[in-house]
């Protein structure tokens, strides 16, 4: 069960339970130091838009993504700290996600 | 307290429709021309398109035309049809609803029987108006729950937030149903510990195990193209924010389309086929899914969208919580609560409490953003089902 943010939202990512390896935006983010809320910073490598995840740490090729404190699929390569985590570097470990190339990036590169 | 109108099987409905209902995509027209004209004062299409006889689809009719928000219903038919329009008649009849058929080529033709269905609704529509209203308990309503257009934002505020507003129904005596399995993948594990017994949880396990295997036959998850785009990169991140939905609380059973909850708790609903696959997905669009709420009981649908759904549903109102706060912005006048500002530092327990309450206004009879739009989607197609085991509703 997602261990619900009892605390207001105020900052620019969400970590949603503390083993999680990525992060949510709370809003459209630029590249830089972004604050996290609860604590703490993390220096973004590019922009997303809101509901995009970031990675939390280093996360290596094969490992699984961690949000809401479980899998929701496996890293196909390696993902710097910062960075944009989404169907371009991870895959579901069920079935195959179906995206619209013109409209997967949440419009980050439109 | 709420205020309901007593049906004849001890069910209160939260509204006191028309339901106009064809039974074969031929019929269909004739029966939205009926409808036309009294689309405000109380009269809904619903209808099933197929020619072929399906089992899946009688009891759906059955269930639907039946439902406690339906006070009359009017059959149209082509007449050469295969759907059992006598079987359909006498069901309905059985519970004292007015009921009447119309049979297109006997009555002769479009224009004539579009003439007959008005005369008989305009005769009908004062009679529901004046029905009277009784005391109705919170247990007495079933609440169900869809989301629709998910992104990264559902799975944080309008999920989690109907799974607030469901345990405090459940908590109340409600009868709360979430559903789609296709969107639990990934969960079965701890949704399964919540089971009233372990034979539930192994029979919610399997429901689960049975819709990946489904999915996987059809080559795709229950996924749409603007999951991705809001974020969403897989179906189990999908699945763990569509879990939110069904809260905390125990769950008391496992249900299939058209099943009746036998008492007040949350209930899974297993909307995936039974056998091979058949008939192609098992819900074609989110509507199938409210549908399928209705047919087992539900007064109305908490609807959870982040893309920006609009629909709501012929004979039980919808409740559209926005999870997007930037969707809401662009999509205000369609949503009836803006869950999206727990983004910007609401507790997400005001935007439950928020849900809730909003819940029982509506049940008395306030109108949601889609009703007040005319939204009056239905959708029904081919299944086939097994019966619940046993184990799935323990006593």
């Amino acid at each position: 069960m997602p261990p619900m943010t009892d605390q207001p939202i105020t900052a620019g990512l969400l970590r949603l339970a503390v083993e999680d390896n990525v992060l949510v935006a709370t809003g459209p983010l630029v590249p830089g130091a972004t604050a996290i809320n609860g604590g703490g910073e993390m220096h973004l490598r590019e922009a997303v838009t809101l509901g995009h995840k970031v990675a939390a740490r280093p996360i290596a090729k094969g490992e699984k993504i961690l949000k809401y404190g479980v899998s929701i699929g496996s890293a196909t390569e390696d993902i710097a700290a910062g960075q944009h985590v989404h169907v371009h570097n991870m895959q579901s470990d069920y079935t195959p996600t179906h995206v619209l190339n013109e409209t997967a990036t949440g419009g980050r590169d439109a | 307290m709420l205020e309901g109108i007593l049906r004849s099987d001890g069910r209160k409905g939260i509204r006191n429709t028309l339901a106009v209902a064809y039974l074969v995509e031929c019929a269909h027209h004739v029966a939205r021309e009926i409808v036309q004209p009294y689309r405000d004062a109380g009269a809904q299409v619903i209808g099933f398109p197929g020619c072929y006889p399906n089992a899946y689809a009688q009891t759906m009719m059955e269930r639907l035309c039946t439902h406690p928000n339906v006070g009359a219903v009017l059959l149209i038919s082509l007449g050469c049809e295969s759907f059992n329009r006598f079987q359909l008649e006498k069901t309905i009849a059985a519970t004292g609803r007015p009921v009447e058929t119309l049979v297109i080529q006997r009555a002769g033709g479009t224009r004539a029987t579009i003439e007959a269905g008005r005369d008989w609704v305009a005769a009908r529509l004062p009679e529901l108006a004046a029905a009277p209203r009784v005391p109705m308990a919170l247990s007495e309503l079933v609440v169900g729950t869809v989301c629709g257009g998910s992104d990264g934002t559902s799975g944080i505020t309008g999920n989690p937030a109907v799974g607030l507003a469901f345990d405090r129904l459940v908590e109340a005596g409600a009868t709360c149903i979430f559903e789609e399995t296709g969107e639990l993948i990934g969960c079965e594990g701890i949704m399964s510990a919540r089971a009233a017994t372990p034979e539930l949880g192994r029979e919610l396990t399997a429901s689960v195990e049975k819709a990946a295997a489904y999915y996987a036959t059809l080559g795709y998850g229950s996924f749409a193209a603007g999951n991705a785009e809001g974020g969403l990169s897989s179906i189990e991140e999908k699945s763990m924010g569509a879990y939110a939905k069904s809260g905390k609380s125990p769950i008391s059973g496992l249900i299939k389309p058209g099943d009746i909850p036998p008492k007040g708790g949350l209930y899974l609903m297993d909307v995936v086929p039974d056998g091979e696959v058949r008939f192609g997905f098992p819900n074609i669009s989110d509507n199938a899914e409210i549908v399928e709420m209705m047919a087992s009981g539900a007064h109305l649908t908490l609807f959870v969208t982040a893309r920006g759904s609009v629909v709501g549903s012929a004979l039980a109102p919808v409740i559209k919580i926005c999870a997007n706060p930037e969707t809401y912005a662009r999509l205000t006048e369609d949503m009836d609560v803006n869950a999206g500002r727990v983004l910007s530092g609401t507790p997400l327990a005001e935007v439950g409490d928020e849900i809730f309450d909003l819940t029982l206004e509506v049940a008395n009879g306030r109108q949601t953003a889609s009703e007040s739009l005319g939204h009056a989607e239905f959708i029904l197609t081919y299944k086939s089902f097994e019966p619940i085991g046993p184990a799935c509703l323990p006593v």
